[in-house]
């Protein structure tokens, strides 16, 4: 238990593995561990962002959605007024037509009596004639009362 | 343990003093009086060489255990990853994480030196401490065998070691007080207090005792802690030595050899890292002092 040169010997290896401690040991160590940190907070940090970031995208999505419906019920409503307009459309257009219809079907039926009633007053004007003449018992000039026959068809 | 001390202990009256005397002597390396070096082998010899003389088993054991922790860490600081750990590199940043937060508990002024300087003192010293907890006599008596005279397998019970370490903590404390405050302040911090400028001789006194106990505490404890520890692992030893045949007495000592040094052996783990704690602590905290201007 003397005092002697072990203990130089002991304080030169003291100061030898702190040194080698610090630069070989120490510093590799505890840059990993700060990397490690770094990793752990910038993982948590980007977490924390894309959370953010799913809470914009649902309350877009939402938005996005209600936006499509509101868009979809206007288009409903367009679409059920433009089908009214359309039927209305048509029932008026049908409705002109079958004026048309009825008011051409009058005109041929105006003509055609209007042609039987001709047809009819020249036989009745040849009637009348053929039975005047059998009445006077000669004939009739029909030059002669053409003017007088015309005014009895136009009478009739 | 107690069979290599059994025939050495009932030889005569006297072998338990001298089984302990060659316990607690260091395997010196210097001048023999005839003039040429070697190895002391006996006390009064060692004594004779004088300081320019190296304890080899305290070099040799210390440099051991030193470049085993080194290479360990080293060997992880060179793979380190900073994904998931794994093995070795868990506890490695275990120690850095748990000397870290003690630096940093104690010590508040910025310096890189400090914490790698702690975690070498601590697992250095609890590891010149756990030798602490290897059978006394099974190192020295196979080296003992192969004609070593003496060997002390626990750095940390030879003053040489914990003065060298706490003479290299107190070089640091001188140091950084210099750095820190320049040499005008630490002179000042030195004699201008307690008791102000006319007190001074009184203040050097005092606090040049203040400053030198620091280091001399930090070695002594440490010392006296493993030396004291290791005498009662001895003297435990000594009691199974004392074992002559199977006599009531002679088996009544054996089993209280193993008991006891089992019972001795689980608390000194309790002293081995509480006192290598203590030191690195402590080593924080004078550096701390030393960074720090108080008045």
């Amino acid at each position: 238990m003397n005092i002697n040169a072990t203990l130089l010997a002991q304080l030169i290896m003291f100061a030898l593995f702190v040194w080698f401690c610090m630069k070989f040991v120490w510093t590799p160590i505890v840059a990993a561990l700060d990397a490690r940190k770094k990793q752990i907070a910038d993982g948590l940090a980007d977490a924390e962002r894309a959370k953010h970031d799913l809470e914009l995208a649902s309350k877009r999505s939402a938005e996005i959605l209600r936006e499509a419906k509101e868009k979809a019920g206007e288009i409903v409503t367009n679409g059920e007024k433009r089908a009214s307009e359309i039927v209305e459309e048509a029932k008026n257009q049908a409705k002109v037509e079958g004026d048309r219809i009825v008011a051409g079907a009058k005109a041929e039926i105006d003509q055609e009596v209007f042609r039987a009633k001709e047809q009819l007053r020249t036989q009745v004007s040849a009637i009348a004639l053929a039975g005047a003449g059998k009445i006077l018992g000669r004939e009739i000039d029909a030059k002669a009362h053409n003017d007088l026959l015309d005014k009895l068809v136009a009478e009739i | 343990m107690a069979h290599e001390t059994g025939e050495v202990a009932h030889e005569a009256a006297h072998t338990s003093a001298e089984y302990i005397r060659h316990h607690l002597q260091n395997l010196t390396y210097g001048q023999l009086p005839d003039g040429s070096w070697g190895i002391a082998h006996s006390a009064e010899e060692a004594k004779e060489m004088g300081f320019w003389a190296l304890n080899l088993d305290t070099f040799i054991m210390s440099l051991l255990l030193g470049a085993v922790i080194m290479f360990l860490f080293r060997s992880v600081a060179k793979s380190v990853v900073s994904g998931a750990p794994s093995g070795l590199q868990n506890f490695c940043e275990w120690a850095i994480e748990f000397v870290d937060n003690s630096v940093r508990g104690s010590f508040s002024a910025k310096n890189n030196m400090v914490a790698p300087l702690a975690l070498t003192i601590f697992f250095w010293v609890f590891c010149m401490n756990l030798m602490d907890l290897i059978p006394i006599d099974w190192v020295p008596g196979l080296l003992g065998l192969l004609g070593v005279p003496f060997f002390k397998v626990v750095p940390s019970t030879d003053p040489n070691a914990t003065f060298g370490m706490a003479i290299g903590v107190f070089l640091l404390v001188l140091y950084y007080s210099v750095k820190m405050k320049g040499f005008g302040g630490f002179m000042g911090e030195l004699t201008l207090q307690p008791f102000g400028k006319w007190g001074m001789p009184v203040n050097f006194l005092l606090e040049g005792v203040n400053l030198i106990a620091k280091p001399i505490s930090l070695a002594l404890r440490l010392f006296g802690n493993m030396y004291a520890g290791e005498m009662i692992f001895i003297l435990i030893a000594l009691m199974g030595g004392a074992w002559a045949g199977f006599s009531m007495g002679g088996v009544t000592l054996f089993g209280s050899q193993i008991l006891l040094s089992l019972g001795w052996a689980i608390f000194h783990i309790l002293i081995v890292t509480l006192q290598a704690f203590i030191f690195m602590t402590l080593t924080v905290v004078y550096l701390d002092m030393a960074h720090q201007e108080h008045h």
